[in-house]
């Protein structure tokens, strides 16, 4: 079997479901001849023709509206929005109207929807291309908010996602597409949502962190541990609706949590988790709840990038002052 | 259907004059190329204007075929008569503090009505807010109107037998983009219903409308656009809501067919909007539908209108008010008479009374069903706390 790139296994999980389920649809900014500008939607439009892999007009506000509508006429719109920093125009469509569709209707009409979108840096892109929205969305009652990083999971968690009867945001680390490959077999098996993915077993420090950070985060517990310290690394992956009991677990294990995100630190998803671990948790803790995140500031350009995204170095000198507080 | 042959009993001796009610004119000088440089003209657009009845409830023209149907007419105008009486009523029932805010559609009733008939069971209709009556003829309970205003989250299904209708969009003209994907849906599945998607003129200044209408387009989708002009948005009027002439017009930009229509005359709006369904179920492409009214009464019952527009202006609205010119048809045609619009007042009052009796008895909601329960298809395990808080401290005050 050959190893695949992650946008190839979200490819393969799109062709997979459109196959096994005539109501899915597609819909985008050049997801049909072009593929996509990731080429996520590769050779779709040709397989599944133009009707169900539709390439919008550049109307990001329709693309999440038209998903709306399809979804409450029991169509399975998976939508594409180009960049995570244009998906901010659809807040209206994402809270008022999918996450409380069914709310509002008292279960007559739902929403099972998906809007992916690549997100995080990473990838030297144009400015507004390298957002970090997800605590925004997790903040937003009535859906999920998923976020893969690996090929393996992404395929999973896509298929997981376009069959899930809510609506699913689905954050797509931009930086990891090409970076690994793996083999993911094309048998349909979807992952489960809500749950935490166990990726590094440890004893002295948790480490818990979700999409494009989890390669960092992994970095840098291989640091630790040729200091002869001991990490565990958990994937959040969905982090709405949050696994905390697989969180709580580990740290009654460890002692020490230390969440890794590449997001703004204020009201960031890691203050969540931060006080969940604190109100169920506490007891089991040798050390204050450590986060490494961004910086309350625009992500930068291009050049200086590397300097907001949190390094293997910074999350190894935070999981020390955490490991070595007394 | 225009019928082929005009009905003497449908026709005064002397012709009558058709009005708009918009008198301002939308010519458009397009080009800002000074006079002297030669310029060709390209594209040619014009907005049509449509009215079968007058102010004075003459016809002005040959009608629709559905003329020749008395017993629909009578129904029109009682739906008229109930709309009115519901409104007036709910009104009442917020001023006398046992209804929440509510829009009441004062002036503007022809339109919600003609929606109603013009609509089949199967098409998809995303409404505004301010179309009781078209909600009635989809099948829904008064008093559930009644307790969607009032508060109560339950009565928000709006069941009717069309099970695939939206609810009202409060977010004003976010319906537009939704109604775009509900017409792909419906044009996917290729079995001839139509989407009608009910706006105001405040919302056909949004990006949602523009973005809608424009990819209404490029697909000829099965769908239906009525923005219902009644001059105002809350406080601001149309002057300072758009540039346009007509709204009708936004349609040209985005490629689609379009018609202003006289909102306060029921025969021409049903008429209009029949045609726009129909050209939609036949796979012909999207249509946009101006209907001019006004709104005599407030936004809502929160909002006061003496604060931005002058009495003179209203009373002369109310001449134009569709009922009392519809009314006045019937009586010119021989269908009405001052002891059935008596009878009927009277059984509308009755039913007004009876279906707020119902919405009087509802009984409180249980809060954890009520705000976790259809929240998501299966509620999510992390959700189980909460709802379990939610219901012991119902009530909220110990």
């Amino acid at each position: 079997m050959p190893e695949i790139t992650m946008v190839e296994a979200i490819a393969q999980a799109l062709r997979y479901e459109m196959a096994a389920d005539p109501q899915v649809v597609i819909l985008g900014e050049d997801v049909g001849c072009n593929g996509g500008v990731f080429r996520a939607t590769d050779g779709l439009q040709k397989a599944f023709g133009k009707e169900r892999v539709v390439d919008t007009p550049l109307a990001e506000v329709l693309i999440g509206g038209m998903a709306v509508g399809m979804a409450s006429q029991r169509l399975k719109p998976v939508a594409e929005i180009q960049f995570s920093g244009f998906m901010y125009s659809n807040i209206d469509n994402i809270l008022n109207h999918a996450g409380r569709m069914r709310h509002r209707t008292r279960g007559r009409l739902s929403c099972p929807m998906v809007l992916r979108s690549p997100s995080f840096g990473g990838i030297h892109a144009p400015e507004h291309h390298s957002e970090s929205p997800e605590a925004m969305f997790a903040h937003i009652p009535g859906i999920r908010v998923v976020i893969p990083s690996s090929p393996a999971r992404a395929y999973g968690l896509l298929l997981a996602a376009i069959r899930d009867p809510d609506p699913v945001i689905f954050l797509e680390p931009s930086r990891l597409y090409r970076m690994n490959r793996q083999e993911v077999p094309d048998d349909g098996e979807a992952l489960p949502l809500d749950v935490c993915f166990k990726l590094k077993e440890g004893d002295d420090v948790t480490l818990i962190t979700w999409g494009a950070m989890v390669h960092e985060t992994l970095q840098a517990a291989k640091l630790l541990e040729e200091e002869g310290l001991s990490a565990a690394v958990l994937d959040v992956a969905t982090i709405k609706q949050l696994d905390m009991e697989s969180i709580l677990n580990s740290v009654a294990k460890t002692g020490r949590a230390v969440i890794v995100q590449e997001a703004p630190l204020t009201a960031g998803f890691g203050a969540e988790i931060a006080a969940n671990i604190a109100e169920e948790g506490l007891m089991s803790l040798f050390a204050p709840i450590k986060r490494v995140t961004g910086f309350d500031t625009p992500m930068p350009l291009a050049k200086q990038e590397r300097a907001y995204i949190p390094s293997p170095a910074r999350i190894v000198e935070v999981a020390k002052e955490a490991i070595n507080f007394e | 259907m225009l019928r082929d042959k005009p009905n003497p009993s449908d026709y005064l001796e002397e012709p009558r004059n058709s009005s708009r009610p918009m008198e301002k004119t939308s010519e458009l000088k397009s080009t800002f190329i000074p006079s002297g440089t030669e310029t060709k003209t390209v594209a040619h657009f014009q907005v049509e204007y449509l009215q079968f009845l007058n102010e004075d409830g003459e016809l002005v023209q040959r009608g629709p075929t559905y003329l020749d149907n008395e017993a629909e007419l009578l129904e029109m105008y009682r739906d008229l008569v109930f709309n009115r009486t519901f409104d007036l009523k709910a009104v009442n029932l917020q001023r006398t503090g046992q209804l929440g805010t509510y829009a009441a559609s004062l002036g503007q009733e022809a339109i919600g009505v003609a929606l109603g008939w013009a609509l089949r069971p199967d098409d998809v209709y995303l409404p505004s807010y301010r179309e009781p009556a078209a909600l009635f003829r989809r099948g829904i309970a008064m008093s559930a109107i009644l307790a969607y205003w009032s508060g109560d989250e339950r009565s928000m299904d709006f069941s009717g037998p069309s099970v695939n209708d939206f609810p009202m969009t409060v977010t004003i003209g976010a319906h537009c983009t939704h109604a775009v994907g509900v017409g792909y849906a419906l044009k996917l599945r290729g079995e001839g219903q139509a989407a009608l998607c009910s706006l105001g003129d405040g919302a056909s200044s949004k990006g949602d409308f523009y973005e809608g209408i424009n990819a209404a387009g490029v697909w000829d989708l099965p769908l239906v656009y009525l923005v219902t002009n009644n001059g105002f948005a809350i406080s601001l009027s149309l002057e300072g809501q758009t540039a346009c002439g007509t709204l009708a017009q936004k349609g040209i930009g985005a490629g689609i067919k379009t018609i202003q229509v006289d909102g306060n005359d029921i025969l021409a709006t049903r008429y209009a909007l029949e045609q726009a369904l129909e050209h939609a179920r036949d796979g012909k492409g999207a249509i946009l539908v101006e209907a001019v009214s006004y709104r005599l009464h407030d936004h809502t019952t929160a909002d006061d209108s003496s604060r931005y527009r002058n009495k003179e202006e209203v009373d002369a609205a109310w001449r134009r008010e569709p009922i009392g010119r519809f009314k006045k048809y019937l009586m010119h045609r021989g269908l009405w008479d001052e002891a059935k619009e008596n009878a009927l007042q009277e059984e509308a009052k009755q039913a007004v009374e009876t279906t707020v009796q119902e919405y009087l008895n509802i009984q409180p909601a249980n809060p954890g069903e009520l705000l976790f329960d259809h929240l998501y298809e299966t509620l999510p395990k992390t959700l189980h706390k909460q709802r379990d808080r939610a219901l012991k401290w119902k009530g909220g005050s110990h």
